[in-house]
């Protein structure tokens, strides 16, 4: 019974994707999108592929980072190389497909080096030492010839579209929920839960630590590659500790371990900034003023009772419990 | 230029990134966050004393003291608005916000001041120390030095010796039993920032000084590098502070002249990493046993 709850919470939040899909193709196919919001589909995309990868980390397994932006940097330089590389000789169907998932793996051996010394530490020291390494990588990659330098990497196919994020964001939410909902997703919760009665339960403390970290890492790499896909010149500046708190904020703001709630906050965090274009020079003002507000709002005692409820995964446990409250009274 | 006067150059930085890491730390200390914005306070204080001296041609001791205390006020009335609200919220909520009023005062600074870098005013005009053909001593840095370590002697002297400091440290060992001793816990933390964010104020001084030059994103990298070295110290730890800021500036300084300029944020980040490898909780801070 309960399982069969938690696959139709996940065909849900599939179907919420696939139907905004949908939506925004007939926009495109009809010619009513935009130039404005077709520019905006892959960042959104990306940014919602980055923030479900980092709830692994923030939201399930407990542990804040801040170095989410150096693994997408990390895949972004190795994808897009390999992409120049065999620019001429690979067919795009076959190449870009390879780009990722070597961006992917390249992130995940990252993943693998800093998380086996770094796990060990907890806390705010975990996220000071991942923004450490953020910002380690984007120095050597500036400093180094073969990515480019400072001046950014060129030549990158602009492959990237709305369609192959699309497909990459199914692959993330499919993965990703399975896991949580899985053994080793169980594992991982623990963890966050009591880590001392998840270690006496003879839960591998490490290896699910390390294992949440790996993966979100891969996906982590697979945006960066479609992100340096999607521009013509990749520039290492980006990929700033910012940027991985950008990605924090869409976790956080969409509820920690909400999966759903990662997706929608990606799109409004994303589209924010540009839907106050208007407002020109006040948008970030306003965008500050709204994050703390919403953070206030959420985590307020004064708010208490509204508490859990203006994050938008919390809003949708109220509407259903609304509903089922009007279905049994 | 001599390896003496690149430590003392080094020895200035760091004692810049002290002054910075003390209001970190001292933060951390009593409420347990991580305050992001702590790094734009030094922005706001610099752009203070630079409308007060180059628009409003105050006095250069006037332009000081304003700066400092708008940077004082700043820091409580941030404490009061954003953080005071968020006392018992998850630590993530917290960092949020910072990262929120951090935005808020970047933004702001952009809007009144525009992007352009301004070039500080020359507040101090003092004639570098030439001690031979290779040593030159530049006064801003002895200033910096000789002001940082007054500072920390009164700072130190203040927790210690004064009944608010000593609240201040029973805050931070346990806040409901200091509440219980008679201790006023909001007035404490309201001290606390106030006390960090003056830091703040006489560290923007000397980054206008040293580097010439500020901006709205001025304050982020020292920020963060003051945060940094408040972790190597042991957050939480005052002394440590004082000793991860000094390491720090002198690291940087050191490396930048004889390892690679482009590197030595790098280099700075990498001696964090190790330490913290080596000693979990930083330099000087201590262990907590976790009980069951």
């Amino acid at each position: 019974m309960k399982k069969n709850n938690l696959n139709i919470h996940n065909l849900i939040t599939y179907g919420i994707v696939v139907a905004a899909f949908l939506f925004v193709s007939i926009l495109v196919w009809t010619g009513n999108a935009s130039r404005h919001l077709q520019a905006m589909l892959v960042p959104i995309g990306l940014n919602i592929i980055l923030a479900v990868s980092l709830n692994l980390i923030v939201g399930f397994l407990g542990e804040l980072t801040l170095g989410h932006a150096g693994f997408m940097s990390v895949g972004a330089y190795a994808g897009c190389l390999f992409a120049i590389k065999y620019a001429e000789i690979l067919p795009t169907a076959v190449r870009f497909p390879l780009a990722m998932i070597i961006g992917g793996l390249v992130a995940c051996v990252f993943g693998i080096i800093i998380g086996v010394p770094v796990l060990r530490l907890k806390g705010d020291y975990l996220a000071i030492v991942t923004l450490a390494f953020g910002e380690i990588i984007r120095s050597i990659i500036i400093n180094l010839e073969f990515t480019g330098g400072a001046s950014g990497l060129k030549g990158t196919p602009q492959n990237s579209n709305f369609y192959i994020v699309f497909v990459v964001i199914m692959i993330t939410l499919v993965v990703i929920t399975n896991l949580v909902n899985s053994r080793a997703g169980r594992a991982i919760c623990s963890i966050r839960d009591n880590r001392i009665a998840a270690e006496s339960l003879g839960i591998n403390i490490t290896y699910y630590k390390l294992l949440a970290f790996v993966i979100a890492a891969f996906f982590a790499g697979v945006a960066g590659v479609i992100y340096g896909h999607n521009l013509s010149i990749l520039q290492a500046s980006v990929f700033d500790y910012n940027r991985s708190i950008e990605i924090l904020v869409i976790v956080v703001l969409g509820g920690m371990g909400s999966i759903r709630g990662s997706v929608i906050a990606a799109v409004i965090i994303t589209a924010l900034p540009e839907m106050l274009r208007s407002l020109a020079d006040y948008r970030m003002l306003i965008y500050a003023v709204v994050l703390i507000a919403m953070m206030l709002l959420n985590g307020s005692q004064k708010f208490d009772k509204y508490k859990g409820r203006m994050n938008i995964g919390g809003l949708f446990t109220l509407l259903k419990n609304k509903k089922s409250a009007k279905e049994a009274g | 230029m001599s390896f003496i006067s690149n430590l003392i150059n080094g020895l200035s930085l760091g004692s810049m990134y002290a002054l910075i890491a003390l209001g970190y730390t001292m933060v951390y200390g009593i409420a347990k966050m991580l305050n992001f914005a702590h790094g734009d306070v030094i922005m706001v204080g610099a752009f203070t004393m630079f409308t007060a001296a180059a628009t409003l041609k105050f006095s250069p001791a006037i332009s000081i003291i304003a700066g400092i205390i708008v940077c004082t006020l700043l820091g409580v009335i941030i404490e009061k608005i954003a953080y005071k609200p968020l006392r018992k919220a998850s630590p993530l909520t917290v960092l949020i916000t910072a990262i929120g009023v951090s935005y808020f005062l970047q933004s702001l600074a952009l809007l009144i001041f525009g992007s352009n870098q301004k070039s500080f005013p020359m507040l101090f005009n003092f004639e570098p120390i030439r001690v031979n053909e290779d040593l030159i001593l530049k006064s801003d840095s002895l200033m910096t030095m000789g002001v940082t370590i007054l500072i920390m002697v009164a700072l130190t002297l203040f927790i210690n010796k004064t009944k608010t400091g000593r609240a201040m440290l029973a805050v931070s060992e346990d806040k409901g039993a200091a509440e219980l001793m008679g201790v006023n816990v909001n007035k404490t933390i309201s001290i606390t920032f106030a006390i960090g964010s003056s830091l703040a104020a006489v560290a923007g001084l000397f980054f206008g000084l040293t580097y010439g030059f500020i901006g709205p994103y001025t304050g982020a990298m020292p920020g963060i590098k003051a945060f940094v070295a408040a972790v190597l110290g042991g957050i939480g730890n005052i002394p440590g502070a004082m000793l991860g800021g000094i390491l720090l500036g002198v690291i940087e300084n050191l490396s930048k002249a004889y390892i690679s300029t482009e590197l030595s944020d790098a280099i700075v980040f990498a001696v964090l990493i190790i330490v913290l490898l080596v000693k979990p909780t930083g330099l000087m801070g201590k262990k907590i046993n976790e009980k069951v």
